[in-house]
């Protein structure tokens, strides 16, 4: 019998495809999301977009918040620890926390190092904007990754941008010949076996989602059809007029995603979504996803 | 023989890689209509909740009862085992009551206690390689249900006719050795009804 194998934290990865991930700020917010449909919840103090508005070190949630939260829902906990900060990932572990994400919509706590995550018992779902930051976390032992698109914004263009520059960068190395492919391990700063594997099976080795800006329905659905294994939802369902319908909208328009009646039917009246921020109007060191690369 | 993998959510894509392996044609299935066509269906592993509500809203519960009634095969694993479970501890509503046994969700605990393990399973010869991802168990059982195999004495492989149920994942490793016992049923299934 063994625990925390590649196998077992990819696979819980794994089962999460298809669905949406939630994030929540207590145990209340938990109950709708699962009630929704949530295949599980990111339990947080403040949503990406509060925490833009705050500004200051963003750390990992109250242990109180992330407790209350796993007691009141039957479906996977996760939780964000800092980049670099084996202590707080630790920490969340020794809660039984289902997963970690190592997150730049938290403040980063080492600028060069991650966490060497193939250390923990339990997965770690990391943030890539291109193929080499994917396979570079995924050395480090992530089971899990998702676009970081631009959190808090409410706007769908960055996660766009890195699905589709990871995807278009895993059709190249197909092509590549072994020679070339040794070039484009150096040019990308990752392993050539990782390299060799995505050349080989024309995907990467574990499961991508999207997230940072998915704001509604059609967003989430937009990121489906771009390929990704599913979507996360941050700021968008708490920051709406009607959380519960919407989440139950985002939900359906994920699992239906090529169903474009369906999707207009779930969009009615669903209210305001939130505001919303032009990428180009944030200043450098507001940009999340250039944190941790 | 076409045989359907329930893709309202979770690990619909290794299901069909391990079907194609184990020598059956197999396609997702979103909607009712589709269940026509197919001589069998595996609900695959994923978030019970999720899925169970995405039935309810989309049709399947009576679709599949009625698929189940034509002696049609199902296979659930993990979260499709739930699914197929007449009662599920500790909830009032269970999903399809196809079996007639009772399972615990979350059975081992949170994912820090999730695992894999070899395990001997009744009608195949080589020991499967098991991935329990917090994984149910089936705690009780009603006579016409065959247990096939227990981890620690309990409960991780049963079969009621033309239902089989897994708590873990066949569909996460090479081993296709489960997915062939249920081409074999879905064909007996066939057989006998021509």
């Amino acid at each position: 019998m063994e625990t925390g194998t590649a196998r077992v934290k990819r696979g819980m990865a794994e089962m999460q495809k298809g669905g949406v991930i939630m994030d929540v700020m207590n145990a209340e917010q938990a109950k709708v999301a699962e009630a929704a449909g949530a295949t599980a919840v990111m339990a947080l103090e403040r949503v990406p977009s509060d925490i833009r508005a705050a500004g200051g070190v963003a750390r990992m949630a109250d242990p109180t918040v992330v407790e209350e939260v796993m007691k009141v829902v039957s479906i996977p906990v996760m939780a964000k620890a800092r980049i670099g900060h084996y202590v707080e990932a630790k920490v969340l572990e020794s809660m039984g926390v289902d997963y970690i994400d190592e997150s730049e919509v938290l403040t980063p706590a080492d600028e060069v190092f991650h966490i060497s995550k193939n250390e923990f018992t339990i997965p770690f779902v990391c943030g890539a904007k291109d193929l080499g930051e994917a396979l570079r976390r995924i050395q480090e032992g992530a089971a899990m990754l998702r676009t970081k698109g631009e959190p808090g914004t409410g706007n769908i263009v960055e996660a766009v941008r890195h699905l589709r520059l990871i995807n278009g960068q895993i059709r190249k190395v197909q092509g590549l010949s072994k020679d070339e492919l040794y070039h484009e391990a150096k040019l990308l700063g990752v392993p050539y076996d990782l390299l060799l594997d995505v050349h080989e099976t024309g995907k990467l080795p574990v499961v991508n989602f999207a997230a940072g800006g998915v704001a509604t329905p059609s967003d989430a659905a937009l990121m489906m059809h771009l390929g990704a294994d599913g979507v996360f939802v941050g700021s968008g369902i708490f920051k709406s007029d009607s959380p519960e319908k919407f989440a139950r909208a985002i939900v359906e328009a994920t699992t239906h995603y090529q169903d474009y009646k369906l999707i207009a039917e779930v969009s009615k009246n669903l209210g305001t979504p939130m505001k919303g921020i032009e990428i180009s109007k944030l200043e450098a060191a507001q940009r999340m996803q250039d944190r941790g690369i | 023989m076409k045989i359907g993998v329930l893709a309202l959510q979770g690990a619909v894509a290794e299901h069909i890689r391990s079907l194609e392996a184990a020598g059956a044609e197999a396609v997702a299935v979103k909607r009712v209509e589709q269940l026509d066509e197919l001589q069998g269906l595996v609900i695959p592993g994923g978030e019970s909740t999720t899925i169970g509500k995405l039935m309810r809203k989309y049709g399947f519960m009576d679709a599949l009862v009625q698929f189940s009634s034509q002696g049609k095969p199902l296979f659930g694993t993990c979260a499709g085992l739930i699914v197929l479970a007449d009662e599920i501890e500790g909830q009032e509503d269970a999903h399809l009551r196809l079996m007639n046994m009772t399972v615990a969700r979350n059975a081992f605990g949170r994912q820090r206690e999730s695992f894999e393990t070899d395990l001997q399973v009744k009608g195949i010869a080589e020991p499967v390689r098991a991935v329990f991802i917090r994984a149910p168990l089936i705690k009780k059982v009603g006579p016409k249900v065959d247990v096939l195999s227990t981890y620690k004495d309990e409960i991780v492989t049963a079969r009621q006719g033309h239902l089989l149920a897994v708590s873990y994942h066949p569909e996460l490793t090479d081993d296709y050795s489960l997915h062939a016992y249920f081409v074999d049923m879905v064909k007996e299934a066939a057989a006998s009804k021509a």
